[in-house]
């Protein structure tokens, strides 16, 4: 009795220290526009409760990438996808997988802030609305706040929530936006260049809040800034021409990494 | 200097467009004052009314409610003021001097006030239009008596009634509360106001829906292919085809095939929607295009479904626009007669219509009527009808703007 318990905590100590368990994995993810192939078999597994920046020059297919996991390419008509990503084990494109199912699970921010135009508590609140959940008025008051105050927003626009969400500051639509995704409680935030229509010190907010959102959630962004990908995230991944080039430790990617074209783009040299 | 050169020239450019644009605009202004202005002027007489007010003495008078002679009743009211005349044919030009409707607006009276029934009291007795249009505008003695609408004798009564002071001059309600009529004193554009209404009505029934519904389809879910360009291009041909061809199409269609009833506003209606469907689906088309792509996006990746979106988010955003679209729309419809026409909406309808089935006439069909019928007190009438169409119009087009604020969103 005693050994087996011993050897749970061992196994509890184990984990900790091992590397973090991975949530996402795609495999041979092949997307084409029409006849063009925007992705070549990228192969890339994307660790739990950390952030993941996908970086390369325009056109690499970084965004593209990052929309094949929550399936917002699904909308592009001419757009067809073929591999596998599997999440919590289960293929998100397995044909049985209920689109909205997913994408409550995954919250998305995108390049320009686009809060609803509605009142900033709509906006929060249309998520869980929309899934069925908070019928209460004051669960839902609190589920607000409370995802107010994660997204760093809540002591500035505490008295204002009922202005539009639109008549806000570029930053502060940006963390409304960040807001209304963890209003569903995700497990993974995707972040389609969040900052690059911000000014530095809205970014800075920004990559603060990105710091601590890491705890509870997984965070994949796609940014252009190399020093944004160098402050926020654990891991980073290199893409160029729709393949993925290199991935790893975000400080050994900028300091010595293996490959030639990641060396060269990291360093300025093309991009 | 060139430079300078330049500058000039750049800014004498700016100038003279501005210059333009005032130009035209002034002149768009002017002409639309010079319409309104001459048709209130010549409208004018059509909103009074000439008449006579003379006792009425049902007192001491056996009287049968259920078959009372209110023609009578006036005759014997009227001859009273000319003893003198009694034979038949004086009769008939003394009697001419006042409007036919005198008899149905005493039976009026009489049910509204029953208590009339026993006593003597004052009527107000409207002149025929020609008598009327002699208190206004005067006659021409001097043209020959057979070419005139009045005789010397009649000349001679009218003035005598002035002399006594007996002529009074009125609002005239009838106008306003009347069907159409062949007499001018009592043709009201009521019937035609209401025909109108429920031809609209009709046609924002069935267009509204069906366009608004068909656009969404079209913009956010048909696949691209050559089936949906091939209805789009249609689409785009029909809001191009003449109203008239539309008015065949009805006749054909509607009343020839499937035996609707003539000149009802159930026909006009149909009609019309068909007229107004593309427009209202090109104006829906446009406003949801100009739906920023980022909340389709955004709320996308919320999890909402597709139908969501549309009728969440893209929906409530482009609704100023498809209400502008759709009242504009409207408005067109509201002004048409060439299909109308076809349909047998230019009927010569007294009642007020009381559904869509019966038959009814609309008001640009009115107008059009009136501006054909050769009873000079009808120019007038005419110029009025015309000023009340443009009126409903302006409240048509007020409630258009009044609708885009309410609903318009700040992005």
């Amino acid at each position: 009795m005693v050994t087996e318990m011993d050897q749970n905590v061992n196994i509890d100590d184990v984990d900790t220290k091992m590397e973090k368990k991975s949530l996402i994995h795609c495999t041979d993810v092949n997307v084409f526009y029409d006849d063009k192939q925007a992705l070549f078999n990228v192969d890339l597994n994307i660790n739990e409760k950390e952030v993941t920046s996908l970086i390369g020059p325009s056109g690499c297919g970084k965004s593209t990438f990052i929309r094949c996991l929550n399936r917002m390419n699904d909308v592009i008509e001419t757009c067809s996808f073929n591999g596998s990503i599997i999440i919590n084990g289960q293929d998100i494109y397995d044909p049985e997988i209920d689109v909205v199912e997913l994408r409550a699970k995954i919250g998305m921010v995108f390049q320009k802030p686009n809060p609803f135009p509605k009142s900033v508590f709509d906006n929060v609140a249309y998520g869980p609305k929309l899934h069925g959940r908070f019928l209460n008025k004051s669960d839902m008051n609190n589920k607000v706040e409370d995802s107010l105050i994660k997204a760093g927003l809540w002591d500035e626009i505490k008295d204002r929530l009922n202005e539009p969400g639109t008549a806000l500051s570029g930053g502060q639509q940006q963390r409304l936006c960040i807001a209304r995704a963890i209003a569903v409680d995700p497990e993974i935030i995707l972040m389609d260049e969040p900052c690059s229509a911000l000014d530095p010190i809205a970014t800075a907010r920004i990559e603060e809040l990105i710091d601590d959102l890491k705890v509870n959630y997984t965070i994949v962004i796609v940014t252009h800034s190399m020093q944004q990908a160098a402050r926020v995230s654990q891991r980073t991944a290199f893409f160029h021409l729709g393949n993925l080039i290199e991935v790893g430790d975000t400080g050994k990617i900028f300091r010595s990494p293996d490959n030639e074209q990641t060396e060269a783009y990291v360093t300025g040299r093309y991009g | 200097m060139t430079d300078k050169a330049l500058t000039l020239k750049r800014k004498f450019a700016e100038t003279r467009f501005k210059i333009y644009g005032l130009a035209s605009l002034f002149l768009a202004m002017v002409m639309l004052v010079v319409i309104i202005s001459s048709m209130t002027y010549r409208s004018i007489p059509a909103f009074t009314n000439y008449g006579i007010n003379l006792e009425i003495k049902l007192a001491n008078e056996f009287i049968d409610k259920d078959d009372l002679d209110y023609r009578g009743i006036i005759r014997e009211t009227i001859f009273s003021l000319d003893s003198e005349c009694d034979d038949r044919k004086c009769r008939r030009s003394f009697s001419k001097l006042f409007s036919s409707g005198a008899a149905y607006d005493l039976r009026d009276a009489l049910e509204e006030d029953e208590s009339l029934y026993e006593k003597n009291f004052n009527f107000y007795i409207l002149f025929s239009d020609d008598a009327d249009l002699f208190y206004k505008f005067g006659i021409d003695k001097n043209l020959p008596e057979n070419e005139r609408r009045l005789n010397d004798q009649e000349i001679l009564w009218l003035e005598g009634f002035q002399e006594k002071g007996l002529v009074e001059k009125k609002f005239s309600s009838n106008l306003f509360t009347n069907g159409d009529s062949r007499e001018p004193e009592i043709a009201g554009v009521l019937g035609a106001v209401i025909g109108s209404m429920y031809t609209i009505l009709i046609t924002l029934i069935i267009s509204f829906p069906i366009g608004v519904l068909a656009a969404i389809y079209l913009e956010s879910f048909a696949s691209k292919n050559r089936i949906t360009d091939f209805i789009e291009v249609n689409i785009n041909n029909l809001a191009a085809v003449p109203s008239i061809v539309f008015g065949l199409l009805g006749l054909a269609l509607f009343i020839n095939f499937f035996g609707m009833p003539r000149s009802a506003p159930l026909v006009g209606g149909c009609v019309l929607s068909l007229m107004t469907l593309p427009v209202i689906i090109i104006a829906t088309r446009a406003s949801l295009q100009s739906v920023p792509p980022s909340i389709r996006e955004a709320a996308l990746a919320m999890g909402a479904s597709e139908m969501q979106v549309v009728f969440q988010h893209i929906l409530p955003a482009a609704l100023p626009g498809i209400l502008t679209g759709t009242i504009i729309g409207l408005a067109r419809a509201f002004g048409e007669s060439a299909p109308l026409l076809l349909i047998g909406m230019v009927a010569f309808v007294v009642d007020i219509p009381q559904s869509v089935m019966d038959p009814a006439t609309a008001l640009p069909v009115q107008v059009y009527i009136w501006a054909d019928s050769p009873e000079r007190a009808f120019v007038a009438k005419t110029s009025a009808a015309t000023l009340v169409l443009i009126f409903l119009l302006i409240i048509i087009n007020l409630a258009a703007v009044i609708l885009r604020k309410k609903y318009e969103l700040k992005w």
